[in-house]
């Protein structure tokens, strides 16, 4: 039976120039940051990453990874914009896919069917169909006639989540609330990543939370990575929430040019583990 | 005991919801959040409302019910038992509003949030809107990027838009509008008391039908004593609206 597991860098290591890159999570709410940041490591470039969208794509267009986002929007949710993908956006650094966040997932959805589309009403008359000129509708072949949007299925080659428990054959769970729409990710794609809190025996899991929570089964995952406060300064509840003070200084940064270096400097340049023990300091400092 | 500006506004939200029964009201920032609670502890009762997260919620703070975003997009918005109320960084007068960008979509001036649910909240339900500041910058001739639909972009794009498209009112911290003439422009239901036609006049892009305007509605005793000490007991709603 397979063994799963690897590393953040590793799994970096397997995204090329050019790859279309789905990420978990919604807005600053369990995204996976240490798998984010290990790809900041890498010289990897011209990605198209596909997200709902958080400082995952904040941090990747700060560092000039990004050649498209397709997204329905970007936000810290606590703040309402991300400071680097605004710039990314206004001077033309990164071209967009804009669409609904409904439309969004039925993208993901068609493509975890094998659809080339799914109809939605969800764009009709809005900017999406105008900024997105490829877009078709579709007619209904029934008596109600209806023309809905016919949205392309969205496949990625790679797939990038954080849940909070995982076995390591890659049966994976959530234990928060909201499962989000990383099941859908994992489906939409060719390889599949899943970093999570903690790496546990199987029989740990339904141990731990309802069977329900088992979102992820070892078919659709590939790799395993032990990543504790990997979502970090996103939540991960309920191992942890949001870390607002942090985030509020990466927003902060970000916003401010001779500031940003600095950031950089600190939390970005060496591995995970400096990253976090830099955190700590920070907390300490400010505590 | 007489009614601040912005307890008239948390009055006025609170009547988009009459009528709408067992339906989630899904209220986008503190003053719709005020009105739609306060819509629900007295003549809506049967409103669903989540905490903004997975949960829906009861009055009494008791979860009755899960409602992740997943489940928000796949089914409770295509079904249509729902009354979103969005805020707006533009509206123009066919009820077409911008939270995406300011600017060119290509290469915007001011990137924003982005489109959201708007294209799918306002062509699968009915929504309405609130704007804390009415200004020109917000009532606009020609929004940048149309996020939510308006009346005529929905004409345009044909029957299945039209079919479940309600844009229903506009909620300001000058009056209440909706789009009930026959092209759909917006026209004045009521100005808050001590508002004039000609504040609005001054603080509107285009031209507003003020031919059947009235005064909204006070509070009555009941509902500023629900807004007052139950709902908002530390006064946030005047940090949105100055008295």
């Amino acid at each position: 039976m397979a063994d799963k597991r690897t590393t953040a860098d590793e799994v970096a290591a397997e995204i090329r120039d050019g790859m279309t890159v789905g990420i978990g999570g919604w807005g600053s709410r369990r995204k996976p940051m240490a798998l984010v940041r290990a790809i900041l490591r890498t010289p990897v470039k011209d990605l198209t990453i596909v997200s709902y969208g958080g400082p995952d794509v904040g941090l990747l267009c700060a560092a000039g990874k990004v050649s498209r986002v397709v997204f329905g929007f970007v936000t810290l949710d606590s703040i309402p914009f991300d400071p680097w993908f605004g710039r990314a956006r206004e001077t033309g650094a990164i071209k967009v896919t804009e669409y609904d966040e409904g439309m969004f997932g039925t993208a993901l959805s068609a493509a975890a069917q094998r659809l080339p589309f799914l109809p939605t009403r969800a764009g009709l008359g809005s900017e999406v169909m105008r900024a997105n000129p490829d877009l078709r509708t579709v007619r209904s072949p029934y008596a109600d006639g209806e023309e809905l949007v016919a949205v392309p299925a969205q496949h990625l080659d790679v797939a990038l989540v954080h849940l909070n428990r995982a076995d390591a054959r890659g049966n994976a769970q959530y234990l928060g609330p909201d499962p989000y729409f990383d099941e859908l990710f994992c489906l939409a794609a060719a390889k599949r990543f899943v970093s999570v809190e903690k790496v546990v025996e199987t029989a740990e899991l339904t141990a731990g939370g309802p069977v329900q929570s088992l979102l992820l089964n070892r078919a659709n995952v590939d790799g395993v990575v032990a990543a504790p406060r990997g979502a970090h300064f996103t939540t991960a509840v309920p191992d942890y929430g949001r870390d607002e003070r942090f985030q509020r200084h990466y927003a902060a940064c970000a916003k401010d040019p001779d500031a940003w270096p600095g950031f950089v400097d600190r939390f970005l340049s060496g591995g995970d583990e400096q990253y976090l023990s830099e955190v700590d300091k920070f907390e300490a400092e400010a505590a | 005991m007489s009614a601040t500006r912005a307890e008239i506004a948390v009055v006025a939200v609170a009547e988009l919801f009459r009528g709408d029964g067992e339906i989630v009201a899904s209220p986008m920032g503190l003053i719709p959040q005020l009105g739609a609670k306060l819509a629900r502890l007295t003549f809506e009762p049967d409103l669903l409302m989540s905490n903004g997260e997975a949960y829906l919620m009861t009055t009494d703070g008791v979860v009755e019910g899960w409602q992740p975003f997943r489940k928000m997009l796949d089914t409770i918005v295509p079904h249509g038992r729902r009354h979103v109320v969005m805020g707006a960084n533009q509206i123009d007068r066919y009820g077409n509003q911008n939270i995406s960008a300011i600017g060119d979509h290509s290469r915007p001036a001011k990137q924003l949030l982005g489109v959201r649910g708007a294209p799918g909240n306002t062509i699968n339900h009915r929504t309405s809107y609130w704007v804390p500041r009415h200004s020109t910058r917000v009532f606009v001739d020609t929004v940048d990027v149309v996020s939510g639909v308006g009346y005529d972009n929905a004409a345009k794009a044909g029957p299945s838009a039209e079919k479940y498209h309600d844009v229903h009112r506009v909620v300001t911290n000058l009056g209440v509008f909706d789009f009930a003439t026959p092209d759909h422009a917006m026209r004045a239901v009521s100005l808050h008391p001590g508002v004039t036609p000609g504040e609005v006049t001054a603080a509107t892009t285009f031209e507003v039908d003020m031919s059947a305007v009235g005064t909204s509605r006070e509070p009555d005793e009941d509902e500023l004593r629900l807004i007052r000490e139950v709902l908002d007991p530390k006064s946030l709603r005047d940090k949105e609206v100055p008295a």
